[in-house]
């Protein structure tokens, strides 16, 4: 148990050096072990989890260095959640892809998997460090592992790719930049030291420009709006594996790193008073929240639109980091485990799209969709309602937290663009929906000749992990007190 | 610290030298990148800007006649405030390597770019895509 | 009246899953329409007896109440079976069963398509609606209200026209925008008290805000029921639907979706905001005056309609606003007729529907201009229009009658000389448009329909049903339910009266 925080992404560096050391003729092998250490990593964290909620914060000093000289990891019930939540979608992800690698990228099983196990240990690197440059080393581990994975897709995507990569490094380097402004002042890098000296010293240009760096730096990474310019090219030309493992658990995971930053980290009248960082936060929340819906309706690729759609629902944590309270904390967080499982399950549900009937393409999607991949359609249709955030789905409760949190400030801002969120996700879903299901295909009867045999429901290993997500969502949006009082509480900060 | 108030402009400008001219770094590096219309001029900018980080940190850490926190008597090093701050050099040395790995995948891509597209310009990149 | 007392039971949760459980039952036997309409029935009958069983408590003060689960911290998913809540649910569940026996002969003499769908979805439906007359707090109460949308969906565009789909985004678009302000005042009102729970007399009197917060969260949330009760300006999705197949529009666009609007507006005048608080900001002074708007706009363009659904349906937007009108007068009659008139007008208006649909199923014919000379062909069924249109109007003896009279008492007692006129107004306005109708059936001689008989007996049987329900309603208002006598305990209860005997 001591030893879980570094056994957590250890197992997946662990799995992405021996994938290199497979025979190379057998092409389910790499499969078959990136499933096994993402199930060791997934038993990990949700033991884990466990000890945490039961006993408490693990903390880990590498190599036995004390804390503020040493590197430390730590699992609170915030980094012991996300470790969860990364691992869960990871797992179902992964078992999902074994067809969808064969089918999009044929021979590549052995660099594919080691970029996605990189990935993965470096997100969940990133979760468990309580240091803040071993954070940067984690940050740019899975981010170059997620340049590799965003270059193996279509024709385009190394290009997406190549943008993504320069953006992603700007965006880390600011980040490494403001940590510099901070390690100047403080003379330290570990996060709970830099959180006891920072109140203790009167705040001076330094340490607010390095503030300011890093909260741009991650936001970037995190595509909040306006910074988001990397995203849907990066997540429409990729892989769909590739976009349904980097989408849910990416940018969310740098939203766990911006909570950490901010009510962890530096101290509160940092970022309220001295600069109004978390404000600021919380109305480009707002403005991506409206941009990113409006966005996503315009467009005609399934993939595109959940790009788009992606964007706002960033925002949406974004916004409930911006409130700064209890409630709007409850809302970020249980968001981000909600948006990861219907993210996941809408890539996934294009994913089965792809592979059956050879594009994603929402103009060409009619009634023998629901007739031929009735499931699929269904695990889309729950996820679409979660997404528009109609009750009892998971999607409704994330934005009541949120709802109410800014209620409790009279913020009439987000709860009007909140509220119109919903109705721009209901257009662009229900658009959608009524192709699967009402647009009947009879006008062009001859391709339904050629259509018909490719094209039935998805194989099981695609079927399940797609069903297991969807109605998932059901048990979050019903078992969603039952979360936030057990575990989301646990994880809010004692001067909130 | 780099802006207090009884500073004057000559000691802002005078005293922080180094910082300008990492901050002129800086920007050659982000203009490089948002700018250049080629993509490996903005590998290049990108590359710049690194450095110029990584100079930064090392800035930060020098001391007029300090030297390696080594205890050595022969060498007269045993006076501890002469020690410079060996954290940042040790630092940058992880963040080089990182640099390094990001170029790597960087120009890796643009091979696979110029393969695909017979091109690294970016305008001409943008009608071959469509 | 005794002190209510609470004990817990699960009969709500069984009555609203009796249903649920059919709609799986109903996908798998699509291949068998027998087997398939079999289940239905049983729902149909398993949900009214559940239902039922739970009266005698109400009616002797007791409260059944259950929790099944947390929704958000210190609210429940929580159903409680208060007298308005078995009120409804005794109606719409009621109903039901007459509906899917006029639905087999309905869907069976038009050989519709996609019957798994329909049969499916309207066991959804009806779960949720009973869901929404249970619900014990206004969280629950939104998430049965968002499920009816949901489920209601699929039946307005059950015929998959292009006219259809348009009416399914417009429906869609309407219900979910109120679900939205239903949520934003939710969030409101739990900001301010901590709680959501729907108690006799309000919640909120104990807040502390200005008049003028007050009246922007009322509005919020007439707007947010408003939608599904029709109100003008947000009916147009009403006439629109009725594209759908009649006993769709029979049940859901008459009695379900529309009541359970209404339902929402007296939960919210009488159980959320309360009548003092209405009265201190002049709150019922809004509703009123949308209300009243409605009933004479609804009339007037009612009398513009040939298509004689679409009239039915401008008729039952007037008359959901004379419930309305009811709560607003906030007066105890007044509240009396708005709630007894819930179920008076589902009676009348599913009869009516009914009608229309046999009517259509045996002859294609829509419009009231081609309905000349029918009522020698179809006797039964034109017999019975005449007397649900006439209690429409508010002759008596039928039920109309009487929650009319309640209403302009009411309206007397609260000294809203207005809402009088507009009653009466609207009484004659009633007549001008259905006395035609009739007219023209009975009395213009045609012999267009010389080759058409009755419709079959799976259509007539449940009209003729709920037209005798009508009158003898009118003549024992309190008889087998006591509908009557729950519109007063719950009038009671609002109000805090202590009606001696009222309640027994």
């Amino acid at each position: 148990m001591r030893h879980l925080p570094v056994f957590i992404p250890l197992i997946f560096f662990l799995g992405a050096l021996l994938m290199a050391l497979l025979p190379r003729r057998r092409t389910s092998l790499p499969h078959t072990l990136a499933v096994a250490a993402t199930f060791g990593g997934w038993v990990f964290s949700i033991l884990g989890l466990g000890t945490v909620i039961a006993s408490g914060t693990i903390r880990y000093h590498l190599g036995g260095w004390q804390p503020p000289i040493g590197i430390e990891l730590s699992l609170d019930a915030l980094s012991a959640f996300m470790c969860a939540v990364v691992t869960t979608v990871s797992l179902l992800v992964l078992i999902h892809s074994k067809c969808v690698a064969a089918n999009e990228h044929p021979g590549k099983a052995v660099p594919f998997y080691s970029a996605t196990m990189l990935l993965i240990g470096g997100l969940l690197g990133i979760i468990v460090t309580a240091d803040l440059f071993n954070l940067y080393v984690f940050l740019e581990i899975s981010s170059l592992a997620s340049y590799a994975l965003v270059a193996i897709g279509d024709k385009r995507a190394p290009v997406s790719a190549f943008r993504y990569l320069i953006l992603g490094t700007v965006g880390a380097s600011f980040y490494l930049l403001g940590l510099g402004f901070i390690f100047i002042v403080t003379g330290s890098l570990n996060m709970a030291d830099v959180a006891s000296i920072l109140p203790q010293i009167t705040t001076t240009p330094p340490i607010l420009i390095g503030v300011i760096l890093m909260v741009i730096g991650i936001g970037v990474k995190m595509a909040l709006f306006p910074l988001h310019g990397w995203l849907p090219d990066a997540y429409t030309y990729a892989s769909s594996t590739s976009t349904a493992l980097i989408a849910p658990i990416g940018t969310k995971v740098a939203a766990y790193v911006l909570i950490r930053l901010l009510f962890f980290v530096f101290e509160k009248d940092l970022v309220t008073i001295e600069i109004p960082v978390l404000k600021t936060i919380g109305y480009l929340g707002a403005a991506g929240i409206i941009a990113g819906s409006i966005l996503a309706i315009a467009q005609h690729d399934l993939k595109r639109m959940l790009a788009y759609s992606s964007v706002a629902q960033i925002s949406y944590i974004a916004l409930g980091i911006g409130l700064g309270s209890t409630l709007g904390l409850i809302g970020a967080i249980l968001h981000v485990l909600n948006h990861a499982f219907m993210k996941a399950c809408l890539f996934l549900v294009s994913a089965n799209f792809l592979t059956k009937l050879g594009h994603a393409d929402i103009s060409r999607l009619d009634n023998s969709v629901r007739l031929k991949m009735p499931w699929t359609a269904a695990a889309f249709t729950v996820a679409a309602i979660s997404m528009i955030g109609l009750p009892p789905t998971a999607g409704f409760f994330s934005k009541w937290y949120l709802v109410i949190g800014s209620f409790e400030q009279s913020n009439w801002v987000f709860i009007t663009v909140i509220l119109v969120s919903s109705l721009l996700n209901a257009v662009y879903f229900f658009r959608v929906l009524e192709k699967i299901y009402l647009r009947s295909n009879e006008q062009k009867a001859e391709d339904k000749e050629t259509t018909a045999f490719a094209s039935s429901e998805a194989p099981a290993s695609m079927l399940y992990p797609t069903l297991i997500l969807s109605a998932g969502l059901l048990v979050l949006g019903l078992g969603n007190v039952f979360i936030v009082e057990h575990v989301i509480k646990l994880m809010i900060p004692p001067n909130l | 610290m780099i802006f207090q108030k009884e500073a004057t402009m000559r000691d802002l400008i005078g005293g922080h030298y180094p910082y300008w001219c990492v901050l002129l770094l800086m920007g050659i590096g982000l203009w490089g990148m948002l700018m250049k219309r080629n993509l490996v001029k903005k590998l290049i900018g990108m590359t710049i800007f690194q450095s110029a980080i990584i100079l930064f940190f090392i800035i930060s850490a020098f001391k007029y006649g300090a030297t390696v926190p080594i205890l050595d008597k022969q060498l007269g090093v045993d006076d501890p405030t002469k020690y410079i701050n060996p954290l940042p050099h040790t630092l940058m040395l992880t963040a080089i390597v990182v640099g390094v790995a990001i170029v790597g995948v960087g120009l890796a891509l643009l091979i696979l770019i110029y393969r695909r597209f017979h091109t690294v310009e970016e305008d001409v990149l943008i009608e071959r895509m469509k | 009246m005794e002190p209510t007392q609470t004990y817990n039971s699960l009969v709500p949760f069984w009555a609203i899953l009796a249903s649920l459980i059919a709609v799986p039952l109903i996908l798998l036997s699509s291949k068998k329409p027998n087997v398939r309409e079999f289940w239905t029935l049983i729902a149909a009958l398993v949900k009214f007896a559940l239902v039922l069983s739970l009266l005698p408590e109400v009616r002797a003060g007791k409260i059944a109440e259950c929790t099944l689960l947390e929704l958000s911290p210190q609210i429940g998913l929580s159903l409680k079976v208060d007298a308005f809540g078995i009120f409804f649910a005794l109606i719409a569940s009621g109903l039901w069963i007459l509906t899917s026996i006029y639905s087999i002969g309905y869907m069976r003499g038009h050989h519709e398509k996609k019957q798994t769908r329909y049969f499916a979805s309207f066991a959804l439906s009806l779960s949720a609606t009973i869901g929404v007359a249970f619900s014990a707090n206004l969280l629950t109460f939104i998430v049965f209200y968002e499920l009816l949308t949901l489920a209601t969906y699929p039946l307005v565009i059950h015929s998959e026209t292009k006219e259809a789909i348009r009416a399914g985004r417009q429906y869609l678009a309407y219900s979910l925008s109120a679900g939205l302000l239903l949520i934003a005042g939710a969030g409101w009102i739990y900001s301010a008290t901590g709680s959501l729970d729907f108690q006799p007399g309000g919640i909120l009197n104990s807040v502390n805000a200005t008049p003028n917060a007050f009246r922007l969260v009322f509005l919020l949330f007439v707007v947010g029921v408003g939608v599904k009760a029709g109100i003008m300006p947000f009916h147009s999705w009403l006439p629109n639907a009725m594209v759908a197949p009649t006993p769709v529009s029979a049940l859901l666009h008459a009695v379900a979706v529309v009541k359970s609007g209404v339902f929402g507006v007296i939960r919210v005048v009488g159980f959320v905001f309360g009548p003092e608080l209405m009265t201190l900001h002049h709150l019922n002074l809004i509703l009123g005056i949308f209300a009243g708007a409605t009933i004479i706009l609804a009339s007037l363009i009612a009398l513009q309609q040939d298509s004689l659904k679409r009239r039915l349906a401008y008729s039952t937007i007037g008359h959901l606003s004379y419930i309305v009108l009811g709560a607003a007068l906030l007066s105890k009659d007044g509240f009396v007729g708005g709630i007894f008139h819930i179920s008076t007008h589902a009676v009348m208006k599913i009869t009516l529907f009914f009608c229309a649909g046999a009517i259509y199923v045996n002859t294609h014919r829509q419009k009231v201009s081609e309905l000349d000379g029918i009522g020698k062909a179809m006797p039964w069924t034109m017999g019975a229009f005449a007397i649900g249109s006439l209690g429409l109007i508010g002759i008596p003896p039928i039920n109309g009658f009487f929650s009319k009279w309640y209403l302009v008492m009411g309206s007397v007692q609260s000294g809203w000389w207005i809402a009088l006129v507009v009653l009466l107004l609207s009484g004659l306005l009633n007549a001008a448009y259905f006395l035609p109708i009739l007219h023209r059936a009975f009395f213009v001689k045609s012999d267009q329909f010389a080759n058409y008989g009755e419709a079959s007996p799976w259509m007539v049987v449940p009209l003729c049903t709920t037209a005798l329900l009508a009158v003898v309603f009118g003549f024992f208002p309190n008889l087998f339910f006591g509908f009557f006598s729950l519109a007063q305990q719950i009038t009671a209860s609002v109000f805090n009266l202590n009606l001696a005997g009222g309640g027994q």
